[in-house]
């Protein structure tokens, strides 16, 4: 089989995998599993990023720890985690979207707790303090002065981090996920002759999503940068 | 969930192919390690270097590898790559632990090419007029890196580069993809054998964490030996 019947007969195989006769696979799938998994993240990076700078001890302490663990495993531990103790937990067996799905929360909100937590280191001390002399409590300082200001320069990361998520859908194959590389695996074995073209084509499509969205973030940053500055300076004079 | 069998992970063959995976995970991190940092330097230069069709090539290999997972570049590696090769050194690599050479090829690129844009971001962070200076002495390009500029810029790139270290120690273990026996693969072909998934994973759990605490300690005392001086 040359490269072009290959081509031919698989890439709508590659792109949306057995969809719409079987299930989502594929292309579209690591890319839905991607998103997906970075909106689950985004509520709990920033709970665990608000943890991490509690006042309160027996918030703090747990959070750290917890930020701490997920972000000195690997992914694929907690993958393994999720894969072998969610059915016992849910007691119903989870099928593979769910565990990845459940894996990226967890691993890439532990990932955008730190963010959030050095948005929030980086603002000058006296913007709480002021918030707070204004009467306002202190989840009310947070969420009308702090989080606003803190946030702002996130949109540049959570792009990153999309990235970063595309990437790590990829660990979906070991658990049988039928994401983009393994199609692209069963397409080699299907076809046999062709791993070189076939894992080349897999890197490509890897590089022109990820290298697509990383320009975006550096151009959102430009963006952004322009009127901060702006008010910096304003704040200055 | 029956009672934590602490046997299962102290002695006898599980033992055994547990702690065999950790060695071969240390191993993978260590060669890798000491790999990867010449090439990232040598990147780095290419890409900061005058001489323009070697650093878009730099260019282009970073982000080529930067944009592609570290799995898909194991199976390019693995599955891929040998087709370029004559049978003879086919039948060498599959003879001499084929897995832990690819995955040592995958994840030094894939290293060394992370490690490149910490090190550059590193060398530019050291003002130009050092570079300018050394060369009005009469150092070479090359002399002016190695004993001006080089020394500096390790200085504030070492922070980095253990947080690259780290994530190469995490990397490793997705080396079980092409069936390189290190920890996750063998914590996998012990649960599958024992059934005991909780005493495995456990045990890959403690140890990844092991050492990723121990990095970050490394670079909690890097940081306090040599806190980043402000000009």
């Amino acid at each position: 089989m040359s490269f072009l019947e290959m081509v031919d007969t698989y890439w709508l195989y590659f792109l949306v995998g057995r969809y719409p006769e079987g299930p989502l696979g594929g292309l579209a799938l690591t890319v839905l599993l991607a998103v997906s998994g970075l909106v689950l993240a985004l509520p709990a990076g920033l709970l665990l990023g608000l943890g991490r700078v509690s006042p309160w001890p027996w918030l703090r302490w747990p959070v750290t720890a917890l930020v701490f663990v997920v972000r000195g495993t690997p992914l694929l531990m907690v993958v393994f985690w999720a894969y072998f103790f969610l059915p016992s937990v849910t007691g119903h067996k989870t099928d593979q979207f769910s565990t990845m799905l459940i894996a990226l929360a967890i691993f890439d909100g532990a990932y955008l707790a730190e963010i959030v937590r050095a948005g929030i280191q980086a603002l000058p001390k006296g913007q709480f303090e002021a918030a707070r002399s204004l009467g306002l409590s202190y989840l009310g300082a947070m969420r009308l002065v702090i989080l606003p200001q803190a946030l702002r320069h996130m949109l540049p990361s959570l792009v990153n981090q999309l990235v970063s998520s595309i990437k790590e859908t990829s660990l979906g194959y070991i658990i049988g996920l039928s994401e983009v590389s393994f199609i692209a695996t069963q397409i080699n074995t299907l076809v046999f002759t062709l791993p070189l073209q076939i894992y080349c084509v897999l890197g490509l499509t890897y590089f022109v999503l990820c290298f697509g969205l990383s320009r975006l973030a550096f151009v959102l940053e430009r963006r952004l940068a322009a009127p901060a500055q702006g008010a910096a300076q304003k704040a200055s004079s | 969930m029956p009672s934590f069998d602490l046997q299962l992970l102290t002695t006898g063959p599980y033992h055994e192919m547990l702690l065999a995976g950790l060695l071969l995970s240390l191993q993978l991190l260590g060669i890798t390690l000491v790999l990867a940092l010449p090439l990232a330097v040598l990147i780095a230069l290419a890409r900061l270097g005058s001489f323009a069709p070697l650093r878009w090539a730099a260019t282009a290999l970073v982000e080529g590898i930067r944009n592609v997972p570290l799995l898909a570049h194991m199976l390019f590696w693995y599955f891929g790559a040998p087709e370029f090769l004559p049978d003879p050194a086919k039948e060498w690599l599959y003879n001499h632990n084929f897995e832990a050479i690819a995955a040592v090829v995958a994840l030094l690129l894939y290293t060394a090419a992370f490690m490149s844009e910490d090190i550059r971001s590193g060398i530019r962070a050291i003002p130009a007029v050092q570079l300018e200076a050394a060369r009005a002495l009469g150092l070479g390009f090359l002399g002016a890196m190695r004993l001006v500029v080089l020394p500096q810029a390790l200085r504030i790139t070492v922070p980095p580069l253990l947080s690259q270290t780290l994530n190469l120690w995490k990397n490793t273990s997705i080396a079980t993809v092409i069936g390189t026996a290190e920890l996750m693969y063998q914590a996998g072909k012990v649960e599958t054998a024992t059934f005991r998934s909780f005493e495995a994973f456990a045990f890959a759990t403690a140890s990844y964490l092991s050492v990723s605490l121990l990095i970050t300690g490394l670079a909690l005392a890097y940081h306090h030996r040599f806190p980043t001086r402000t000009a």
